[in-house]
């Protein structure tokens, strides 16, 4: 079943473990993929992310996979960024002042704000605009202290609430990037893994 | 809104989950996967799993289990039991845990929180302190899996715990482990009022209300492990209950 591999790249230290197991739930075949030749040319690639900002960029550099990555996003092909790998996106983030992002999108990642729950551990509920194809309204897992905040507007939103709006999921034809995670966000998470598998 | 947790645990023992009271009296309540596949059907918002006999026994936990819960769930895994270094977390994660939980060890060494955050995020790290009132008016925290007794009191751990990067405290009662009887409230405000990162309150949970209580309390999440083990209440009916209080909570 070829067309249904989905390559992961590994950004350092992410629950992989976790990862596969939910795309395998919706009958995925995941893989790891190290190489830049097989970021360029694999038909899904999976961004994870748990970890630092700086530390998954130094690792994707370290790999010499961070020029394919940026090649992939730029022309459309299909890919899912989960938690840190959403932030990856950005030109810049707080966590890690003066590192360069991938600068898909043209924002920085910011810090929740202070007086709420740091890290925002749990469940918080999404809500989508008009356009949406992968994401529905429902409940998400979320495990992070920073999120965006902003994006331009190629990108189809969707929203969720900690101390103020913040966005939890951008979608751009079948690349989608999520602040939640998927992969633990119970049957919701799966159908949405599911809805993306089959839209690639 | 962020909503409120109820948390299944597994305290397991050679594969098998075990209950006691008060850290002692083990008894049987099945297979780990069965009972996490179940928690994860009936809404549970996480689950955690301890190798309760890892540390006493001075060995690795059981990684085993770790990957057949986790092929069993589609939802958070904390896992906790006999983690002593960066290494020990890692293998965790890649068997399955998406958190570990350190308790013994960060008490030896408290500068494994701060090696754990750094390499993991501090999303991932879970401080356990396992506390017991003590004849001076205030409470004791205890080392292997209750069965030492440290100079520690649980307010100034979690303190220094937070600040070397932990990221949630799962706060055990053992006095009230098993009983039944409630999660000890004044522990949980003393604690939960101290600190700003998330608080699991475990301990003693028989009927809903007891979560209820905990949360009015300052917990962020509830921990129970008889009460759901039992049938005594399932996770639906007190998720039902805590919604019906007005609770934020994943239906």
């Amino acid at each position: 079943m070829r067309d249904r591999a989905v390559n992961i790249i590994p950004t350092g230290t992410a629950n992989l473990a976790s990862v596969m197991a939910g795309l395998r739930r919706v009958g995925a075949e995941p893989l790891i993929a190290a190489s830049a030749e097989e970021v360029l040319r694999a038909p899904r690639v999976v961004v994870p992310g748990v970890g630092s900002f700086g530390a998954a960029l130094a690792e994707v550099r370290r790999r010499g996979i961070d020029v394919a990555l940026r090649e992939r996003l730029e022309r459309g092909s299909p890919t899912l960024l989960i938690c840190l790998g959403l932030q990856l996106l950005a030109t810049a983030s707080e966590e890690s002042p003066g590192e360069r992002g991938l600068g898909i999108i043209a924002a920085t990642v910011k810090r929740l704000p202070p007086g709420v729950l740091r890290p925002q551990l749990g469940w918080n509920q999404v809500t989508t605009g008009a356009g949406a194809r992968c994401v529905a309204p429902g409940y998400a897992y979320f495990a992070n202290s920073y999120c965006l905040y902003e994006a331009d507007s190629s990108w189809t939103l969707a929203w969720s609430d900690h101390g103020g709006p913040f966005i939890a999921a951008l979608e751009r034809g079948p690349q989608l990037a999520c602040q939640f995670h998927p992969e633990l966000s119970g049957a919701w998470g799966l159908r949405l893994l599911d809805a993306w598998c089959a839209a690639c | 809104m962020l909503t409120r947790r109820l948390i299944p645990c597994l305290d397991t023992r050679g594969g098998r989950v075990v209950k006691g009271r008060r850290f002692v009296d083990l008894r049987d309540a099945g297979l780990p996967a069965e009972l996490a596949r179940r928690y994860d059907e009936d809404g549970a918002d996480e689950l955690i799993l301890l190798d309760i006999t890892a540390t006493p026994e001075g060995r690795a936990n059981a990684l085993a289990t770790v990957r057949t819960v986790r092929d069993a769930l589609t939802i958070p895994l904390t896992v906790g039991g006999g983690v002593r270094s960066i290494a020990d977390a890692e293998a965790l994660l890649t068997a399955g845990a998406d958190k570990v939980a350190v308790n013994t060890a960060a008490l030896a060494d408290p500068g494994l929180l701060d090696a754990l955050a750094g390499q993991f995020g501090s999303q991932c790290v879970v401080l356990a302190i396992d506390a017991a009132a003590w004849p001076d008016g205030g409470w004791r925290v205890f080392a292997r899996s209750g069965s030492e007794v440290t100079a520690r009191a649980p307010v100034e751990w979690a303190t220094e715990a937070e600040q070397r990067g932990a990221g949630e405290i799962l706060l055990t009662s053992i006095d009230r482990d098993g009983t039944g009887e409630g999660f000890d409230l004044v522990l949980l405000d003393a604690v939960s009022r101290r600190i700003r990162l998330p608080v699991i309150a475990s301990g003693g949970a028989s009927r809903a209300d007891h979560c209820l209580m905990a949360l009015e309390a300052g917990a962020d999440a509830v921990l129970a492990a008889s009460m759901f083990h039992d049938n005594a209440v399932s996770l639906r009916q007190v998720k039902r209950f805590l919604a019906s209080h007005g609770v934020e909570i994943r239906p």
